[in-house]
């Protein structure tokens, strides 16, 4: 099951890229909504998939028996989708602002904070 | 994870139920303070004219919280406190060490200069869309980034800070603004997503994430995980939170456009959290690798130093240029961490805790000049030596210390840099400072020689107002402390490097977090 899930994360992580490369704008955020899923599962398989024996450790061991998912990473990733909910939540929002007053979705054409032809500082006086 | 594998559970170490002793609770008081400032100011949304009587005595209060913080770590050494009294290594724990107290303090002195100057900035609108209750729980994250004890907590901290830094990078809503905060905004949280990554990385290696735990664990030799490349995420997602040389570009593309106070605010306390991290993980926990990175840690600061001065003497507008001087600054720490001895290390947290109080200093200071002198285009504004001596005087003070030159607070750090790279043979590192520290003396000559000296295009048109004193104030608070520290360095010397060696060597740190040195195997 691990190894599904190890296969589907660097799916995840190749498509987030793709995706974070291009110059549209909502290209980047699909690939942003992919890039925080493909980290959650990372973090979720890593804990280990099963649900057969409850997570509890053994008297005299250290560690939890190998059949049972430890269930820290889950606890991690509840924290971390709530947080990349809301990240994507508000960068949605900032974009479709971004696409109303710039009136375009091409980063490349968003020059207004850094404009192309920026003067050169004065030379002298 | 950590307990004695040989003995039978010992549940009165478990038990524990005495309560935690008063003074602990000042580890989580300035966080509290903040978070609880943040939501009543958020209830009085409304009543604007109240927002300047609650946050400024809050942030009076959170300085002296932490000024006692410190206090109490210099005098004691390092506290623990652990959250429901779940004992380290399975509760969250809040660690202060001399290293996270000292920035902690600064930030919060930085951030009432930021508040004083807000309520003679901030309008009525800007306050109606959350100007303070950002600016809140913005310090809510900082304090908490510098305070905790446990990774996790950590970049929950980090979440915390960035989205109310996006809060206030948007108040006002103008163009500029949007276009710098969608470059901001996405970029950083690339930069946090691969902390979490590494977060992830990191537990599955110890399987644990609290930080005396791992520094404990992975100072263990033999250790065969892929130790280097959790340290090197790790560097490449802090970097980026710090702007460090390839991936800085998030930062003058943004941080010119906020209001005044917001840029001062950002440039005084966000890069400073990626380095605090950065330092934290790198130096205190994964000090092997932090080693074996040292190459690519130099080559960073240097491109990082020289980019920043380079862009410096390329920007036209005071308000870029001064954020590429944060960059150049973040590289001279880096040199500090890339050097990795204790002297180098006391000249990197020193060099930071000068370059918080003094960019958001210059920050406030431009947007002075830009209010006497027409604008922050170096093409515009001038005529200030004529508007203002004193404030001439005072620039000069600011400009002098961002240029390293004595007797102001840029000048020790730099020299102990210098220092520390001249002792372990790495010439190439003080060359780059002292380079760097000259191509920022010729950048603030100019802006000097254009912005003061050149005679204003209209001479006494419209007689500006004069200075108002919330924003005079938090300036000269500001350069007094430049001053101070240049003229009296010893005390910060001497705290700066007392947090250095806390951080080679943690052992007193881990005693706080493992009293009986139950998590040592």
């Amino acid at each position: 099951m691990e190894a599904v899930f190890a296969t589907l994360v660097g799916l995840f992580f190749t498509a987030a890229i793709y995706l974070m490369l291009s110059k549209f704008s909502i290209r980047i955020m699909l690939g942003i909504a992919i890039l925080g899923n493909a980290v959650n599962l990372l973090l979720f398989a890593a804990g280990r998939v099963t649900r057969e024996v409850p997570p509890i450790i053994p008297a005299g061991a250290d560690t939890l028996s190998v059949d049972a998912a430890n269930p820290l990473p889950q606890a991690l990733i509840l924290t971390a989708i709530v947080i990349s909910f809301s990240f994507l939540a508000f960068l949605l929002v900032l974009t479709y602002r971004a696409y109303q007053d710039l009136k375009t979705d091409n980063t490349g054409e968003m020059r207004v904070a850094e404009p192309d032809e920026r003067p050169m500082p004065p030379l002298g006086y | 994870m950590a307990a004695p594998a040989n003995t039978a559970v010992d549940l009165s170490a478990a038990l524990v139920t005495a309560p935690v002793e008063a003074a602990h609770w000042l580890v989580i008081l300035p966080v509290a303070l903040c978070i609880g400032l943040g939501a009543i100011l958020m209830m009085l949304r409304d009543r604007t004219t109240w927002h300047g009587w609650v946050a400024i005595p809050g942030l009076v209060l959170l300085v002296l919280v932490d000024a006692a913080l410190l206090y109490k770590v210099a005098t004691e050494g390092p506290i623990t406190m652990v959250m429901g009294r779940w004992l380290p290594p399975f509760g969250i724990a809040f660690s202060v060490d001399l290293f996270s107290a000292i920035m902690a303090l600064t930030a919060a002195i930085v951030a009432l200069a930021g508040g004083l100057y807000a309520l003679g900035e901030i309008t009525t609108s800007g306050r109606r869309y959350g100007f303070f209750p950002f600016l809140m729980l913005l310090l809510a994250g900082v304090s908490g980034a510098f305070l905790t004890g446990d990774v996790f907590n950590l970049y929950v901290w980090f979440e915390v800070l960035l989205i109310s830094s996006f809060g206030l990078l948007i108040l006002g809503s103008e163009r500029e603004q949007i276009d710098g905060a969608l470059k901001y905004a996405v970029l950083n949280l690339i930069a946090t997503t691969l902390f979490l990554v590494s977060v992830g990385y990191l537990y599955a290696i110890f399987g644990t994430l609290n930080m005396a735990d791992i520094a404990m664990k992975a100072r263990v030799p033999g250790n065969s995980a892929p130790l280097m490349t959790l340290a090197g995420l790790f560097l490449l997602a802090f970097g980026m939170k710090a702007a460090a040389f390839p991936v800085n570009f998030w930062l003058p593309a943004s941080y010119h456009t906020p209001r005044i106070t917001v840029s001062a605010l950002f440039a005084g306390l966000l890069t400073k959290v990626g380095i605090y991290a950065l330092i934290r993980v790198l130096v205190m926990l994964l000090p092997v690798e932090r080693a074996g990175l040292g190459p690519i840690t130099t080559a960073v600061a240097i491109a990082t130093m020289l980019a920043g001065a380079l862009g410096a003497l390329g920007a036209s507008d005071l308000r870029r240029l001064l954020g590429y001087i944060v960059i150049s600054g973040i590289g001279t720490i880096l040199a500090g961490v890339a050097l990795g001895s204790a002297e180098g290390l006391s000249g990197a947290i020193f060099y930071a805790l000068h370059s918080m109080v003094l960019m958001t200093a210059l920050y406030l200071l431009a947007g002075q000049a830009a209010r006497l002198g027409g604008g922050f285009s170096l093409s515009a504004l001038s005529g200030l030596y004529r508007q203002s001596g004193w404030f001439a005087g005072l620039s000069l003070v600011l400009f002098f210390a961002a240029c390293g030159l004595p007797p102001f607070s840029g000048f020790w750090p730099k020299v102990i840099l210098v220092k520390a790279a001249l002792d372990t043979g790495a010439w190439w590192i003080a060359a780059t400072i002292l380079l760097t520290g000259f191509l920022t003396t010729i950048v603030f000559g100019r802006v000097f020689l254009l912005a003061y000296w050149r005679p204003g295009s209209a001479p006494d048109a419209v007689a500006p107002e004069p200075i108002i004193w919330q924003a005079g104030l938090p300036i000269l608070a500001l350069t007094a402390l430049a001053i101070g520290f240049g003229l009296f360095p010893e005390q910060l010397l001497h705290l700066t490097q007392l947090a250095a060696g806390g951080l080679e060597d943690p052992s007193a740190y881990l005693r706080s977090v493992f009293p009986e040195g139950g998590g040592a195997q």
